[in-house]
C-alpha cells in the first residue's frame, strides 16, 4: 500500500528581493516594498510530502523521527534565523519564495528513506509555492 | 468531475507496538510512541470524493449524507476510543496515521452514493498528515 506522509516545518528568515541583474530602479520597479535594501522578514512554513510503501511492520511510510533530524540538520539550522541573501543558494539567484523552494526541494532529495512528492511553503498565510521537480536546479 | 472534501474530527489514544519484536527494538524505531500507556491526539479527518454534479440538485453527494457516513462509520468508532485496544484494524496493525488513513478508506470504500472515494487525508497534528489514494 502507497501513502503519502506530510511534515509541516517552520522557519524565521529576512530576505531582500534583488537581481545584479538590473539596476537600482529597475529593481524597485520589478520588486517594489520587497527590495527594501535593509531586508524584511517573514514566518515560514515548509511542508514536505513523502511517498512510498506503508512498511508492514512499522506501519510507516518512513520513521518521523528520521524525516525530523534530516529536516532539523539540512533545513532548519542551515535557514532558520538567517539571512536568506547570505546563503550559498542564493548567490545566484533571488531570494523569492518560488527559488526557495526549488532549494528546499533539492535539499530534500537527499533524504533517502521515501520518496520525494513536493514541497509546499508558505511565506505568509496568503502567499503559498509549490514545487514537484522538473526543472533545472543548477543555479540554485 | 469536481472534488468535494468534507472534515470531521476524532479524538483518539493510542500507542505504536509490533509484538513481533522486543521491547527494546520497540523502544528504539518508536521512541516515545511506544508508551504502553498510549498517548492521544485530536484527529482530523478530510474525506475527498469526485463525481459529477447532479444537474438537477447542484450537488456531488448530498453533504448532509456524507456527514452522516463519515460518523457511522468512522467517527461513532474512533472518537473516544483507544485504538489499539478497541478498533479492531488496530488489533494487530501499527495504528499509525499512515495505517489510520488506510483502514479509513477500508471503511468508506464502496460507502458513498453518487461519488468516488478520491482520498482520504488524515491530521494527527497540524504539522503532520498522511494521504491515501487506493493505491495498491
Amino acid at each position: 500500500m502507497k501513502a503519502h506522509l506530510s511534515r509541516r516545518y517552520h522557519l524565521s528568515a529576512s530576505h531582500r528581493l534583488h537581481s545584479e541583474a538590473y539596476d537600482a530602479e529597475r529593481n524597485r520597479e520589478i520588486f517594489g516594498k520587497c527590495n527594501n535594501p535593509h531586508g524584511h522578514g517573514h514566518n515560514y512554513t515548509v511542508q514536505v510530502t513523502v511517498s512510498g510503501e506503508v512498511d508492514p511492520e512499522t506501519g510507516m511510510v518512513c520513521n518521523l523521527a528520521d524525516l525530523d533530524a534530516f529536516a532539523q540538520t539540512n533545513l532548519i539550522d542551515r535557514f532558520d534565523h538567517t539571512n536568506l541573501n547570505t546563503l550559498d543558494c542564493f548567490q545566484e539567484s533571488v531570494s523569492t519564495t518560488e527559488n526557495l523552494s526549488m532549494a528546499i526541494y533539492r535539499i530534500f532529495r537527499n533524504f533517502t528513506a521515501a520518496h520525494l512528492e513536493r514541497v509546499h511553503v508558505e511565506e505568509t498565510s496568503n502567499n503559498s509555492f509549490d514545487y514537484a521537480g522538473g526543472a533545472d536546479l543548477s543555479f540554485i | 468531475m469536481i472534488l468535494l472534501t468534507r472534515k470531521a474530527e476524532f479524538s483518539s489514544a493510542h500507542f505504536y507496538w509490533n509484538d513481533a519484536w522486543s521491547a527494546e527494538e520497540n523502544q528504539r524505531v518508536f521512541g516515545r510512541c511506544a508508551n504502553r500507556n498510549g498517548h492521544g491526539h485530536n484527529y482530523t479527518l478530510e474525506v475527498t470524493v469526485a463525481g459529477e454534479v447532479d444537474p438537477v440538485s447542484g450537488f456531488v453527494v448530498d453533504l448532509k449524507q456524507l456527514k452522516d457516513i463519515l460518523e457511522r462509520e468512522v467517527v461513532s468508532v474512533y472518537d473516544h476510543r483507544h485504538l489499539n485496544l478497541e478498533v479492531p484494524e488496530f488489533a494487530k496493525t501499527v495504528p499509525t496515521t499512515e495505517n489510520i488513513a488506510i483502514a479509513i478508506w477500508r471503511r468508506l470504500e464502496g460507502k458513498i452514493p453518487n461519488a468516488k472515494l478520491h482520498r482520504v487525508r488524515v491530521y494527527e497534528m497540524p504539522d503532520l498528515f498522511a494521504d491515501f489514494y487506493g493505491e495498491p
